[in-house]
């Protein structure tokens, strides 16, 4: 049996090369399935069976949590992919020559990830996000509208951008370690790095962590650096709004985690935390104040995305054990519950043949499953009982009210005008007079009621082990 | 391998090319056409291969030497020429690009200048010292590609932009005594995918006038007579 490691690389990219030349677009679809579901088996074994650190390759508490997430995820989504995407064929929107790339895309886009959370190397990673992201601008720009096109190309030249940036802070964290480490790839090397951050220039590591912050920042979908989101969200496949809301966004957080760890490691470094909190919390407050103008539906959920990545920096800016663990928590969650929300308004966008807000209405009357799926989606995305946000965000709020009280007010402010905008919304889409086509939906419902369940569940159990584990985690991110 | 003596011959040569470069990016700054800004985009590159080809003497790393070749290759010749020839075909060359006030864009590039040196002198005081002003000058380099990025409207401007940005990158990675090869090959490597992507784009966009609007390919190939 190969090392699970080089199994979760590998097996997408043999997919990827496979994929690209395979003709039919089902057996295109049911091997890209296949491909997530080994990717997501391999990931179970990287529990058990955890290979010793590499110079490129690592595995920790820390990585593994994002590459289960991102396995998971990616295996759904490939399971909706393939009801979605044969309506786009039948409505003409793509064709089959279309098909062979995207599903050749949607592996590379996994292995570009999974890399990048893998590697033990601030190198390997720069170059596993970049390749992430070159392949999802492609995948944006798929159905080569006018917009479509726009949205790709807003999105290449922001992301392009940010990668620099967070290129020039790598190439600053490596002067910083030069002089202790020693020239090399030695000093390139994660579990060194972390090992030797103490003695690290910390005015060196505070410039690097800066430009880090702008660069990796810009694809977390930080404010004000977020202008790519929500165009990329809305005129892409919904498959891809989905695994860019649930994991692209996450690789790019853990990028920026990774780098916080050193920086906390530092006695003489500033304390990351007063940034990641404040572009926290301004990118909560400005989604928060933008959810209310949304006609796009699309459009909507990716604003309540830049809010959640905002509320989700701000816990790990708070840090401690209980902040990291309440934004670890939230991550998961957000994860789970966005793409669940795509799942299900990519089916109904394709049953109103429209994205817009206005085109749609009474969805629990004329589609039960999916009307009823986007509410209990929504309800648990504002955070109502029970569903497992509102656990992650009752810690954040109640952990930063013991600690920052003033600070908790802008939280709650922030969260109860998300709350407010988004039921808004809800309640013209899903509730009232039925507007526009009420066609049957060839949908698959499986992975967004898998998704929900989970979210659920953690609301209302949260296993002892799962607790454990994440308690353990919170206290490596300091 | 020792360190380079503060004022000898290599240091004063490691800062002309590295302000050479500093330079070419103002000059991109009030070209208004784009045949012009692409022939400053090839200098550009041919000064950071200099600048590396230097860097790799100085060093005495022989891997440098590729990633000279590379830049001088792929971002002064191959790069440049195919993008020229994107404008000929789309018919661009004769468009004069509205580059919103000069003067107040060389002032603000002037400004960025003095922000990168303010930035990263003090913080680089214990690192080498060729790498300390490669640095703060690639800086420079990197915030006037941002810059650039930020005035331009036209695609091929902004794509120009871009590769300025990239080079000076490109400066600070080779400035960084031993950086592992790793990163040069990369950082090649993501200008090609990015090439690529670029032209998938342009493609697709010109594709998009061959269906939509025949009237603008007629002009365009007329242009190109």
């Amino acid at each position: 049996m190969p090392d699970p490691v080089t199994a979760i690389l590998l097996t997408p990219l043999f997919a990827a090369a496979v994929l690209a030349v395979l003709p039919g677009y089902r057996l295109g679809a049911a091997l890209n399935m296949l491909a997530c579901f080994a990717s997501l088996v391999f990931a179970v074994v990287l529990l058990f069976d955890r290979p010793p650190v590499g110079v490129y390759l690592l595995v920790d508490d820390l990585n593994i949590v994002f590459v289960l997430l991102n396995c998971f995820i990616g295996f759904t989504t490939s399971a909706f992919s393939a009801s979605y995407i044969g309506h786009e064929l039948q409505t003409g929107r793509l064709k089959p020559i279309h098909l062979r790339f995207y599903h050749a895309m949607f592996q590379i886009m996994l292995f570009g990830m999974n890399l990048a959370l893998l590697a033990n190397n601030i190198g390997l990673m720069w170059v596993a996000v970049e390749l992430a992201t070159l392949t999802t601008v492609m995948m944006v720009g798929l159905y080569r509208t006018a917009e479509a096109l726009e949205a790709a190309w807003k999105y290449f030249i922001l992301g392009s951008v940010g990668i620099a940036l967070a290129l020039f802070g790598t190439i600053l964290v490596y002067l910083a370690a030069r002089p202790v480490i020693g020239d090399g790839l030695d000093a390139m090397i994660w579990t060194n790095l972390q090992q030797y951050a103490p003695e690290f220039d910390p005015s060196l590591l505070n410039i690097a962590f800066v430009f880090l912050l702008l660069g990796y920042g810009t694809k977390v979908g930080l404010a004000p650096l977020h202008a790519w989101l929500p165009d990329a969200h809305a005129e892409g496949p919904t498959p891809i709004s989905a695994v860019l809301s649930g994991l692209l966004l996450n690789v790019a957080l853990y990028a920026l985690l990774r780098f916080k760890v050193l920086l906390a490691a530092n006695p003489h470094a500033i304390a990351p935390g007063p940034l990641m909190i404040g572009m926290g919390l301004l990118s909560l407050i400005f989604a928060a104040f933008m959810l209310y103008r949304r006609r796009d539906i699309k459009r909507l959920f990716a604003y309540s995305s830049i809010e959640h990545m905002g509320i989700i920096v701000f816990a790990f800016g708070m840090a401690g054990p209980l902040g990291n663990f309440a934004g670890l928590l939230q991550m998961t969650m957000h994860s789970l519950t966005k793409s669940a929300i795509f799942f299900s308004v990519g089916h109904i966008a394709q049953v109103k043949g429209s994205q817009r807000i206005d085109d749609m209405g009474g969805l629990t009357e004329s589609h039960p499953l999916l009307g009823w799926g986007l509410v209990a989606g929504v309800a648990a995305i504002v955070g109502l009982p029970p569903f497992g946000v509102f656990t992650s965000e009752f810690l954040v709020v109640s952990s930063t009210f013991a600690r920052e009280p003033i600070l908790a007010v802008i939280l709650v402010a922030g969260l109860l005008l998300a709350f407010g905008a988004l039921l808004s919304r809800l309640n013209d889409v899903a509730f009232g007079p039925v507007k526009g086509p009420i066609g049957r939906v060839h949908a698959s419902y499986i992975p967004m009621f898998a998704h929900l369940s989970l979210v659920l569940m953690a609301g209302i159990w949260l296993p002892p082990p799962l607790v454990a584990w994440f308690q353990h985690i919170a206290a490596i991110l300091g | 391998m020792g360190m380079v003596a503060p004022h000898g011959l290599s240091f004063d040569v490691a800062h002309m090319l590295a302000g050479g470069l500093v330079l070419v990016s103002f000059m991109m700054l009030y070209q208004d056409r784009l045949t012009a800004l692409l022939h400053v985009l090839a200098l550009h590159a041919f000064v950071l291969a200099l600048s590396v080809a230097w860097q790799a003497h100085i060093q005495d790393a022989p891997h440098l030497y590729i990633a000279a070749g590379i830049a001088l290759a792929f971002k002064a010749i191959l790069v440049p020429y195919a993008l020229r020839r994107m404008v000929f075909q789309m018919g661009l060359h004769r468009e004069i690009e509205t580059v919103g006030g000069v003067g107040i864009t060389m002032l603000a590039g002037i400004a960025l200048v003095a922000l990168s040196l303010e930035v990263m002198l003090p913080v680089t005081a214990h690192t080498d010292p060729v790498a300390r002003e490669d640095i703060a000058l690639a800086l420079s380099v990197v915030l006037i590609g941002l810059l650039m990025m930020v005035t331009r409207r036209n695609a091929i401007s902004q794509v120009v932009g871009f590769m300025s940005l990239e080079n000076g990158i490109n400066l600070a990675a080779t400035g960084a005594r031993g950086m592992p090869l790793v990163v040069e090959i990369s950082v090649a490597f993501s200008v090609l995918i990015a090439f690529i992507v670029i032209g998938v784009f342009l493609f697709r966009i010109r594709e998009r006038f061959d269906t939509i609007d025949v009237g603008a390919l007629d002009r365009s190939r007329g242009g190109q007579r």
